[in-house]
């Protein structure tokens, strides 16, 4: 228990994108790794029928204090971890500040009033860009990429948590999440999910943020 | 993932609200646990269901929460510890037994368990529950966190057992979906046998005396809430502003109180009994200030209670400003936030907030302006009720003569929000409304109503409330088309199984209640469609329509998209013939997008044409036939 420590308490995290892509599964494996180290968590969860595409954000909330409550102040987040790039951006402009930590995939996922086309998605540039002023330290990578590239889109929540692990951001090791991961996915379905987490996590480490 | 039956005490566990309730339920030896799957509560009964066998209790998905509660009661009448847990909307549905429970007294211990939805995100309403708890005159706790909601559940059962009545544990979506650290206690074992003592009584007579017992009993638990554990006042001795706050309001305020640095000037009192109010414990609290701000979510329920403690006080000489939702400092509707409490603390206090610079605010509002679109919700690929519906929408163009869907509670909601819909449900309700709002339309004819009317209901939502409302059609010979959409699941809550599926909550094999068999027995005329087959049931439902000779039903039988495995093959594959698509030449103006409106199918802007999305398209085929330049083509896959 005494080793939890934090330069900023509480520590606020916001794990965002869109419903169906393991936002929830993310906060939890995090957040039991952290409470494991004797942390105060708490993660609130805002998803509505968000099934059926809507979007999905949970609060992750550090502290060796006192337990906070399920909702981040607005301008409030530390890190921002985004398995969608518009929805990150959404949570920057109102979680968001100039010190904020962002890491995103940049694989979109497009709202169905694009397909429509009575909306507009926008163009990369802008996305980047706008992350980019939104943001202290930013992150980008193609995790929907990596997570195809092992065999199923539905593996990128796991690259996304390993890049999270990957930027030392958290007070909290690879091999610790690799326990909570372990503890999840029994048998065969932990191969390809460690493999995932450990992609995202040498791709934050190798690479410094942009 | 969680041990939710370790026999752990003091270790510590990270636990969903939900999960922290049941496992409060676990450690207080509960035996039986019923339910009505509803978001934000469904979790409870999950979670105690999925240990019933190492436990050795009793799960069972009730077919409604009035059921729920009956079974929840019954099991109390023959002495075993029992849990009913339901959302707010739950409680109406329970309540014709609710009040009457709390006049026949209880036996074993007894909780009931409702989940409010602030802002209704899961939810047809944001009702708070607690004016109907009042009324119901039984002991109300609101915790706060995963911490308190598991402490709270497990101490209600001692409560209820002591006093002779049920308690009532009020969560809401930001306790029980909210994860958080909680030290377990130890579970108690109980193996006493179920026994109903026949020289006892569980009935409603003599009313007048079951009314007065009642209200000894709540006088005996304003006295047990005086020096309850789960209040208490945190602050200087004497605040210049004092909050009040229950439930979610209680984190939000302390943080509110921190952002804003206001620790020496503000005081917060904790409450976590709400009814009866505790008016010896928060009359010692009034004496510290005149300055009241009350925090709690959806209605001002303590406030007003607040202001009748301060009214009764008027030896405290002081004049009380109690401000809340009714003197505007904090919104009478929506959900609480801790923006919420920081607002009206600076209103209040006159200190300034400002979490980001003025340019920081600046760039993020142009960003939301310029790039930030909304992600609408709707049906997903594949989807047996947007076929439904686009068959619905297209009889009624043939017919022409305005008919319209009576709608109900469940994804086929979907049809009036977000972008995916077809606007053709004019009425929605409550679970099994919409036939209900069929049979009382469908005797209008007498004064000149003519509109065809289609009463749509789920499976899930038939068992729920909606039969005795289609024996009504039946009975007085209602003009209505009744359609079942049979897609073989409680969909939106999470496919939790019902009558209808063969399992039971326990996940054990369960008789199949036979939708067919039982229209038949009422004698109803009735067809079942594959909701798939949009042509042929276009054209049948038009003359359904246009004979007009009581209550039909229509069974529209296809299981939900999302049972699929992800692993499955589509069964088509289904492509844009882009020779055949004219794009923005076609008179069709986007025919597919902007009317159709499939994820599955989108613009490509550049090309100027329609193309299939093959990451979203499950290959159902439905949209071949919409076309009217029949360019959508689809080819069997085989196996």
């Amino acid at each position: 228990m005494s080793e939890a420590k934090l330069s900023v308490d509480p520590l606020n995290i916001v794990v965002c994108g869109v419903g169906g892509q393991g936002n929830i599964l993310v906060a939890r494996l995090t957040g039991r790794s952290l409470a494991k180290r004797g942390y105060l968590v708490t993660i609130g969860e805002t998803y509505g029928a968000s099934q059926r595409g809507g979007d999905v954000m949970s609060h992750i909330r550090l502290s060796v204090r006192r337990k906070y409550g399920p909702l981040i102040p607005p301008g409030g987040a530390h890190i921002v971890l985004g398995l969608e790039p518009l929805e990150t951006v959404r949570i920057l402009v109102d979680y968001g500040n100039p010190q904020v930590a962002t890491i995103t995939n940049i694989h979109p996922i497009l709202p169905v009033t694009v397909g429509m086309g009575v909306t507009r998605y926008p163009d990369y540039d802008e996305l980047r860009q706008a992350i980019a002023e939104l943001s202290g330290q930013v992150w980008l990578l193609d995790a929907t990429e990596v997570a195809l590239g092992l065999g199923s889109v539905r593996l990128t929540n796991l690259v996304m948590l390993g890049a999270l692990i990957g930027s030392s951001l958290l007070p909290v090791t690879e091999a610790q999440v690799e326990e909570e991961i372990k503890e999840r996915f029994p048998g065969d379905t932990l191969r390809p999910v460690l493999e995932a987490f450990r992609k995202g996590l040498s791709y934050t480490r190798a690479t410094g943020c942009v | 993932m969680v041990a939710l039956t370790a026999n752990a005490a003091g270790k510590t566990e990270l636990l969903l609200g939900n999960e922290a309730i049941a496992r409060g339920a676990l450690e207080a030896g509960v035996r039986v646990a019923a339910s009505y799957p509803g978001t934000p509560a469904s979790e409870i009964l999950e979670n105690l269901a999925g240990v019933a066998e190492e436990t050795g209790l009793y799960a069972e998905w009730s077919v409604n929460e009035k059921v729920a509660a009956e079974v929840g009661t019954a099991a109390s009448f023959a002495g075993l510890r029992a849990i009913v847990s339901f959302k707010h909307e739950g409680l109406n549905v329970a309540l014709d037994t609710l009040c009457h429970v709390n006049l026949t007294g209880t036996r074993g211990g007894l909780v009931v368990v409702v989940c409010d939805d602030p802002a209704g995100w899961s939810s047809p309403s944001e009702n708070d529950s607690r004016a109907i708890i009042q009324w119901l005159n039984v002991p109300l706790l609101e915790p706060s966190t995963p911490q308190e909601a598991k402490d709270m559940t497990r101490w209600a059962f001692e409560l209820s057992e002591q006093i002779g009545t049920y308690c009532v544990v009020r969560s809401s979506t930001r306790v029980s979906h909210t994860t958080g650290t909680v030290i377990l206690g130890a579970i108690a074992s109980r193996d006493t046998p179920a026994y109903f003592d026949t020289s006892k009584l569980f009935v409603f007579v003599p009313i007048v005396k079951k009314h007065a017992d009642l209200l000894a009993k709540v006088e005996q638990v304003k006295e047990i809430f005086e020096k309850c554990q789960f209040n208490y006042y945190e602050g200087p001795e004497r605040p210049e502003l004092m909050i009040v706050s229950s439930g979610s309001g209680r984190l939000y305020a302390v943080e509110a109180v921190e952002c804003l640095q206001l620790e020496k000037r503000v005081g917060i009192v904790h409450l976590g009994t709400t009814w009866p109010v505790p008016a010896k414990f928060l009359e010692k609290q009034l004496s510290r200030t005149s300055r009241v701000l009350v925090v709690e979510e959806v209605d001002p329920f303590l406030e007003r209670n607040l202001k009748v403690v301060a009214g009764d006080s008027s030896w405290l000489n002081r004049d009380h400003v109690i401000y809340g939702k009714a003197s505007g400092h904090i919104k009478p509707f929506g959900e609480l936030s801790p923006e919420a409490v920081i607002d009206a603390l600076v209103r209040l206090t006159g200190v300034t907030y400002r979490p980001r610079s003025k340019e920081y605010d600046g760039r993020a509002k142009q960003v939301a302006k310029g790039l930030v679109i909304d992600r609408e919700i709707m049906w997903c690929p594949g989807c047996p009720h947007r076929a439904t519906f686009w068959t619905i929408k297209n009889a009624f163009g043939l017919d022409g003569r305005d008919g319209f869907v009576s709608g109900d509670i469940g994804c086929y909601a979907l049809d009036r929000r977000g972008a995916g819909g077809y606007l053709i449900t004019k009425t929605a309700l409550a679970m099994g409304s919409g036939i209900g709002v069929g049979s009382g339309l469908g005797k209008l004819g007498q004064f000149g109503f003519g509109q065809p009317v289609i009463a749509v209901c789920g499976d899930s939502t038939l068992f729920h409330a909606a039969i005795p409302a289609l024996i009504n059609a039946r009975y007085n010979a209602s003009d209505v088309i009744v359609m079942i959409l049979d897609n073989g699941a409680t969909a939106m809550t999470g496919f939790q199984p019902h009558p209808g599926v063969g399992v039971n909550a326990m996940g054990k094999a369960a008789p199949v209640v036979d939708i067919e068999g039982l229209c038949r027995g009422l004698d109803i005329p009735l067809e079942v469609m594959d909701p798939f087959d949009i042509t042929e049931n276009t054209k049948r439902l038009a003359e359904l329509m246009s004979d007009r000779d009581g209550v039909r039903v229509v069974i529209m039988r296809r299981p939900c998209a999302l049972l699929r495995s992800p692993d499955e093959k589509p069964p088509f594959k289904v492509w844009v013939d882009t020779s055949k698509c004219r794009g923005d030449e076609c008179g069709c103006a986007r025919y597919c997008v902007r009317v159709f409106k499939c994820p599955g199918i989108v613009w490509d802007r550049t090309k100027g044409r329609a193309q299939i999305d093959e990451a979203v398209c499950i290959g159902c085929g439905v949209c071949t036939c919409i076309c009217p330049a029949s360019a959508i083509m689809k080819e069997a896959l085989s196996e």
